[in-house]
């Protein structure tokens, strides 16, 4: 388990004079700048991440809940603390016209996720899910559970409806982008697409984000000469990229298997702080991926790196409001 | 001319085509595969991903041979089989063809060639039944986007692990995967008649429209920047509408929609659904 000393006296540093006052401004109480003082209270932060990159049975969310059971299982044998699943991992990616059917609700008493949360007081969870609203909405989401409760929803706000896409037609867009407390500090989560574009990542870093969980069920394209495939190479080099760009740990679970003639191909990957990499599953294979997570990486890093603390958010808001503001 | 490179990553092709057959037939419950083996390259690399997806023991090779077939043909067939190990059939398609051949005494060989593609066709998918296998494709992209096959003959298929490469790349591949050397050199060909060659048909070698179909379809440069890329423009213009006239043999028929919910436009799912 996670020795809780404070993320955020530790981890946070402060924003810089006159920025976005939304950003988090903690008093570093009492620091020294003596040696023995840090050895003696900042206690070692450890989270063991692991990512699940399963295949899903297109539509069958009973089945695929008793993988993620399995998955979980052996997990907690692995004496993880947290475990994602990849995108839309309950229910399989290209539903189409099984949307509906395949849509579950984050609560006690839903067949599906009453099994999960009970499973979350052994482990924190991430799983992707069709979520269904009130008013009959349908979202691709990610739920965030822990102890038996749900702790977050992220719904994809990005569809991509181009190319072999086609998520426009059959969900509703997500309209928030917010990151959430958890007992290993502030996490955010976004799905797929949400990440190829910037915007979505810089907004939770500015949130408080320090753990950033993707999830994908990435259909592999782009085979050349290369090692990779181009999409492999392209979600792995804008995941490091906002490792080292946003001083945080980026973990990325992507799905494994086929659904017609769509290939998806795994490789979860964990970058820490410095967008060193922690952690690279196997391409199109079923497994985990594991990573003690040293959390204390975050204050190092931001001590050499102050990307955080300089980053200008009213400048950004300024040009922002101009830019859309035009004509 | 630009400098095109069409060069593929033969593991990784070869892991994700296996992995493609596996997972297509085992998760409707089945476990085998049939292939026309026909002698030529095609059907030679696409019977040699389903011995590696589903072991030699799972994949039937039938050869369909015509009285004018070519016997190197059959031998190259058999060079594969014995290669591969795999259970075998020849079932001789002469007398089932003949008898419409002469309802016609002016019948063209395009319209043989049909009839023969077809004819193999219903053998392979009778033949599925019997092997309780299912049919695996053989048409690779060149051809899917020249529109050089028969409808309903050898485009058929339950699933195609090589229709998204090139012609070219089919090349790379079968020699990476072992396919013996006289498959791979000898000049592609339908085998329809004597001395029927793809290139000769066509008016054009792979080498060169692997190429420009690259630039039109994977790269999406429209003709005229084909033409500025170095392309001949009446050979661009010849390919560019083979890729639109034959459009009706890379779909199902269009159904003419009269109710709310209609197979092929708003009922839709996968044919995974479910697996």
């Amino acid at each position: 388990m996670v020795e809780w000393d404070s993320l955020e006296n530790c981890c946070r540093l402060r924003s810089t004079e006159g920025s976005n006052p939304s950003l988090p401004a903690q008093n570093p109480k009492g620091l020294k700048d003596l040696w023995g003082f840090y050895y003696g209270k900042i206690r070692s932060m450890k989270l063991n991440l692991a990512l699940a990159q399963i295949n899903t049975k297109l539509g069958d969310v009973e089945a695929n809940l008793a993988k993620h059971l399995d998955y979980i299982k052996q997990a907690k044998s692995e004496k993880t603390d947290l475990l994602v699943f990849p995108e839309l991992s309950l229910t399989g990616y290209v539903l189409q016209d099984l949307v509906a059917s395949a849509a579950h609700k984050p609560m006690e008493d839903d067949p599906i996720f009453k099994h999960l949360l009970k499973a979350s007081h052994d482990l924190d969870l991430v799983v992707g899910f069709v979520d269904e609203d009130s008013r009959h909405r349908f979202y691709i989401a990610s739920a965030y559970l822990s102890g038996g409760k749900l702790v977050h929803v992220h719904h994809k706000v990005y569809l991509p409806t181009y190319g072999l896409f086609d998520e426009g037609r059959f969900f509703a867009w997500g309209d928030k982008v917010r990151a959430f407390d958890t007992r290993f500090g502030r996490v955010g989560m976004l799905i797929c697409e949400d990440f190829w574009h910037a915007s979505p990542p810089y907004l939770l870093w500015l949130d408080g984000a320090d753990l950033m969980l993707f999830s994908s069920a990435s259909p592999g394209r782009g085979l050349n000469d290369n090692e990779k495939l181009e999409s492999a190479r392209w979600v792995e080099r804008v995941n490091k990229a906002y490792a080292s760009m946003f001083t945080s740990f980026v973990a990325h679970a992507n799905r494994v298997g086929y659904e017609d003639g769509l290939h998806f191909w795994g490789g979860a990957t964990i970058f820490d702080p410095n967008g060193e990499e922690l952690a690279h599953g196997p391409y199109n294979e079923e497994g985990l991926a594991f990573s003690e997570l040293d959390l204390n990486q975050l204050r190092r890093t931001r001590a050499r790196l102050p990307l955080l603390r300089d980053e200008r958010t009213n400048l950004v808001q300024n040009e922002l409001n101009r830019i859309l503001s035009r004509g | 001319m630009v400098d095109l490179n069409l060069s593929i990553n033969t593991e990784l092709a070869r892991e994700i085509l296996t992995g493609f057959v596996k997972s297509e037939v085992t998760r409707v419950g089945m476990s085998r595969a049939i292939v026309g083996l026909s002698g030529g390259l095609d059907s030679a690399l696409s019977c040699a991903l389903a011995v590696e997806a589903l072991g030699a023991e799972n994949v039937l090779a039938v050869r369909m041979p015509y009285k004018a077939s070519s016997k190197d043909s059959l031998v190259h067939a058999q060079l594969l089989i014995d290669q591969l190990g795999i259970p075998n059939k020849t079932i001789e398609i002469t007398d089932m063809v003949e008898p419409l051949f002469k309802l016609d005494p002016k019948i063209s060989d395009m319209r043989k060639g049909n009839i023969m593609a077809r004819e193999r066709m219903i053998i392979l998918f009778d033949q599925s039944e019997v092997f309780k296998g299912l049919v695996i494709g053989t048409s690779n992209k060149t051809e899917i986007l020249l529109g050089y096959s028969t409808i309903y003959g050898d485009s058929a298929s339950a699933m195609n692990p090589i229709g998204d490469l090139y012609k070219t790349q089919v090349r790379q591949l079968s020699r990476a995967m072992n396919i013996p050397e006289p498959i791979i050199d000898k000049a592609p060909s339908a085998d329809l008649w004597e001395d029927q060659t793809d290139e000769k048909e066509l008016g054009f070698t792979y080498e060169e429209v692997d190429k420009l179909l690259y630039l039109l379809v994977d790269q999406r440069y429209s003709p005229q920047e084909a033409v500025e890329a170095g392309f001949d423009e009446a050979f661009v213009k010849t390919v560019t509408t083979r890729i639109r006239r034959n459009q009706f043999k890379r779909m199902q028929p269009p159904i003419a929609k009269v109710s709310n919910r209609t197979v092929g436009y708003d009922f839709l799912y996968l044919r995974d659904w479910g697996t």
